[in-house]
């Protein structure tokens, strides 16, 4: 897609974004409520009119072509089965329109319900499917009528914990065994991580960072996907020399040339290191623990620097066995290069 | 939505809300037009049809009646279907199939066949007691249960009423208290739409009153009817007004006492 | 109001023993109540309706309804029933679909849904008098078309027949509809029609397959709860119709009401019986399409 706009009324919902997939990829738009991926999404589909721009399928220009003939596969948040059709007439429905016999529909239809694990459910209705097996039939109906680009709309927001990442992961291995071009829209940033080849992170209408999922955990590009892509510390210092000072470390910066002054830097969970206060040096940052969260293979520790201002740590959970609560630690900031927040936020936090 | 589609069913709203609201509103005009009019077309308009329902005194007294009916009716259901639905939610949940069953069963016996049934009774009765026309309020809570008891439902479903009544009782609330101080004030909209829908059917009913004999607002409508068509229609074009306006402040109030419900820290 | 014996919670299924479990006292007035003013009075009708005028069991009353003018009054109400049922639940489908594609929110759906509750409970003396004043003999509508030339009445007046029966009960009819339609319309989600969209499918398609087999049973469930309602209208036509007994509930009421040879009770309650035995078949069917609707369109 190229500079596509769309404006409702004066509200921009999508501002000259520029996108192009490369075949057989997926990518994710991730980004909050209102940032514009499921509008850019819908115009892609043909389900809403752009204000300026195309869309370019494959050298074809389909901008003006309504949804019916763009040949697109959709899969939406949820409900989108038709209830008074069976699985298996659900996945027919696309091939029914375009007039294939009834031996293509079903040999077709069924194909995709075994492709999404669901052969022994194809005479089930939506209401006596789960939610996650709903969705799953829905994939294979998109993906029947053998679509040029496969269109995904938050497909897992309204499926629990445990059946999203494993739906999650069925959508990835089916997506790679046909090869088809993907756009995934989500807001949830560990799902863009796990499944897409890029993620592009949006905020108000544009897009703010595109590139492979490490790229954009560990080198993010601006303020805003530092915070919104995984957990960072907001704390305070100052730029100066080409160097942001934070609490006695000096780290090196992403923007060469920020403004020399107060700042807030973020800094990552995972580049802050603890140990017992009397272990390590003489570094000039030390605090209490103040909480251990256990989160697996990890484990996340909440350090109260005595001022009022509290640094989350991340490490593996053996490290972190010991600094139990209420221990006193030293913090040690790793000189990964750090991103300075924007001014509007530096002063209300400092 | 591509932009033809949205037009096209601009045009196709606009074409029908204008043609349904003629069918509906011409015939309120025409009352209005008629009710106003002179002896004879050529004569100017007068209100003397509506300064005539206060001079007749049969309407009067219709209308005196056919309000007490509403009131005793819309009260009288309250007071034995609130509790009872309560009740049957938190101590008899397996007969509540029955009770819907029950309340819904007059939709299906119509208010003219109910009457065949009903007047061996009122015939019965009116030998041993003074007939009197609030006795048809016993007909008309019969005939209010289908409405009432879905305003009701909806009310019940909507509150916990099972934590609510166990919290309350905890406390030490009796079941009287839990009815009137916990319940009834959690689920105002409910039992004002209850209320109104009673109060609405009450003043039109017509099809009782007159095969009992009994001279309710209706039934005077349609006597006076015969005689002074312009002032009947006065009347009627006037109680449907009211029932307009009725509606209309239920809504209003009701979604606000809505809002009130869902938005905790309003209420104070 | 607190010697609430609170133990006896007898809502298990250990409650219905021998003795008369304690947990059904709440449920005594209400029963007793429908038992006296709703089941007995049913009852009535039924016995009374096999009940010979001296006494025993006897099926002459419904001999009484096999006759050709009962045919006619039977064929009278069926066919104004079913008329102003179909063409008031196709009208009133449309006017639900124009208001349900615009703002859920708005004034206009809410003034109608308001207007819809008032009127479909409109009916009787007001709602005959309204039509009288607009399109009878010297109604403002009806003087108004003959001052320009058109004369709806130029070949007979059939304000007084079916027809016009029909267009009348259609005042009521329409707004039902919208009341009772408009939930399953609710039901529909945006998502199928883009769904068809994606599939290739056009707006014919959609409607072809998707929304119209799905709001099918609903529209079918509200069209026989239509009928019920007019079938068992009794008011509009005994106010607009004072002499004269074309239609069922209007031969009831003679039949109840009339002179002592004409009084025929026997008679009143088996054409009752009969009413309530169509509704009954009528409201069935309608509860079981609604069941499935629910199942599709919540």
């Amino acid at each position: 897609m190229e500079e596509l706009s769309r404006r409702y009324g004066p509200v921009v919902a999508l501002n000259e974004l520029t996108l192009t997939m490369a075949p057989g990829e997926l990518v994710a738009l991730l980004g909050p409520s209102g940032c514009g991926k499921t509008t850019a999404l819908r115009l892609v589909a043909g389900l809403e009119e752009a204000n300026g721009g195309r869309v370019v399928f494959g050298g074809k220009d389909v901008t003006g072509l309504p949804a019916s003939k763009r040949d697109v596969g959709m899969v939406f948040q949820a409900y989108s089965l038709f209830p008074h059709m069976t699985a298996m007439q659900n996945v027919a429905f696309g091939l029914t329109l375009r007039h294939k016999t009834a031996d293509e529909r079903k040999n077709r239809a069924g194909e995709m319900l075994e492709l999404v694990g669901l052969s022994g459910f194809a005479d089930r209705y939506a209401s006596q499917l789960s939610g996650g097996q709903q969705q799953r039939v829905a994939l294979a109906r998109a993906l029947a009528i053998e679509p040029t680009v496969l269109l995904l709309d938050e497909p897992l927001s309204a499926l629990d914990a445990k059946v999203r990442s494993r739906l999650r992961d069925e959508i990835r291995r089916v997506q790679l065994e046909i090869g088809i071009t993907t756009l995934f829209v989500t807001h949830d940033q560990e799902e863009a991580l796990a499944i897409a080849d890029r993620v592009g992170v949006m905020q108000s209408g544009h897009l703010e960072q595109l590139g492979p999922p490490t790229e954009i955990y560990s080198r993010p590009a601006t303020p805003f996907v530092a915070e919104f892509v995984g957990l960072t510390n907001r704390l305070a210092g100052e730029v100066k020399f080409g160097m942001v000072e934070v609490r006695g470390t000096q780290l090196p910066l992403v923007q060469p040339n920020a403004p020399t002054g107060p700042a807030i830097a973020l800094v990552r969970p995972e580049a802050v290191s603890l140990a017992a206060e009397a272990a390590m040096g003489n570094g000039p940052l030390v605090g209490t623990v103040i909480a251990v969260a256990f989160l697996g293979a990890t484990s996340r520790i909440t350090v109260d620097l005595g001022d009022g201002v509290t640094v989350l740590a991340q490490m593996p959970t053996s490290a972190a066995a010991a600094t139990p609560a209420g221990t006193r630690v030293r913090l040690a900031l790793r000189d990964d290069p750090v991103l300075i927040a924007r001014e509007e936020k530096a002063s209300g936090d400092a | 939505m591509s932009k033809s589609r949205r037009l096209k069913l601009r045009i196709f709203r606009v074409v029908v809300l204008l043609l349904m609201g003629a069918f509906f509103l011409l015939p309120i005009g025409a009352m209005l037009e008629f009710s106003t009019r002179g002896n004879d077309v050529t004569s100017p308009r007068t209100l003397d049809a509506w300064v005539r329902i206060a001079q007749t005194p049969g309407l009067v007294k219709g209308i005196v009646v056919s309000l007490q009916l509403a009131v005793i009716t819309s009260l009288g259901m309250l007071a034995l279907l609130l509790p009872t639905m309560v009740w049957v939610r938190l101590r008899l949940p397996r007969i509540s199939r029955i009770v819907e069953f029950i309340c819904l069963l007059p939709l299906t016996v119509p208010a003219i066949a109910l009457v065949v049934g009903l007047k061996p009774l009122y015939v019965w009765v009116n030998i041993n007691v003074t007939p009197s026309v609030l006795a048809l309020a016993f007909a008309y809570l019969v005939l209010v249960l289908p409405y009432s008891y879905r305003a009701l439902d909806a009310g019940l479903a909507a509150i916990d009423l099972k934590t609510l009544s166990e919290a309350a009782q905890s406390l030490g609330a009796g079941w009287g208290t839990v009815m009137l101080r916990i319940i009834i004030p959690n689920m105002p909209s409910a039992i004002l739409n209850a209320s109104l829908l009673s109060v609405a059917l009450v003043l039109g009913e017509y099809t009782v009153a007159n095969l009992l004999n009994f001279q309710n607002l209706q039934v005077e409508v349609a006597y006076v009817g015969l005689t002074d068509a312009n002032t009947s229609t006065a009347v009627a074009v006037g109680a449907l007004l009211l029932a307009f306006v009725l509606l209309m402040v239920l809504t209003l109030v009701g979604g606000r006492l809505q809002q009130q419900h869902y938005i905790p820290g309003q209420r104070a | 109001m607190r010697d609430t014996p609170a133990p006896t919670t007898a809502a298990g299924p250990t409650g219905g023993g021998r003795r008369f479990p304690l947990s059904w006292i709440g449920a005594v007035p209400f029963f007793a109540y429908v038992g006296l003013f709703l089941l007995l009075p049913t009852a009535i009708v039924v016995i009374g309706s096999i009940t010979a005028p001296g006494g025993g069991v006897t099926l002459s009353n419904f001999a009484g309804i096999d006759k050709p003018f009962m045919s006619k009054v039977f064929a009278n109400s069926l066919g104004v029933s079913v008329v102003s049922a179909v063409a008031g639940a196709v009208l009133g489908a449309i006017l639900a679909y124009a208001v349900v594609t615009g703002n859920p929110n708005g004034l206009l759906r809410r003034s109608i849904m308001s207007a819809s509750g008032v009127l479909a409970q409109f009916g009787g003396v007001a709602l005959a008098f309204a039509f009288i004043a607009t399109i009878g003999t010297t109604g403002f509508v009806y003087v108004f078309l003959k001052s320009h030339g058109i004369d709806i009445y130029a070949n007979t007046v059939w304000f007084y027949d079916p027809p016009g029966i029909t267009l009348i009960y259609l005042y009521f009819q329409i707004p039902l509809m919208v009341l009772v339609f408009l939930p399953a319309l609710d039901g529909i989600r945006p998502q199928w029609r883009e769904a068809t969209e994606s599939l290739g499918g056009s707006t014919w398609h959609y409607w072809r397959y998707v929304a119209g087999p799905l709001l099918a049973p609903a529209f079918l469930g509200c069209t026989l709860l239509l009928f019920a309602n007019a079938f068992s209208a009794y008011a509009t036509i005994s106010a607009l119709l004072t002499n004269g007994s074309n239609y069922v509930p209007l031969q009831i009421q003679a039949l109840l009401t009339g002179e002592t040879e004409q009084s025929q009770p026997g008679l009143a309650q088996a054409l009752a019986l009969a009413m309530v035995l169509i509704v009954v078949v009528v409201m069935t069917l309608y509860a079981l399409l609604q069941r499935r609707t629910s199942r599709w369109l919540q």
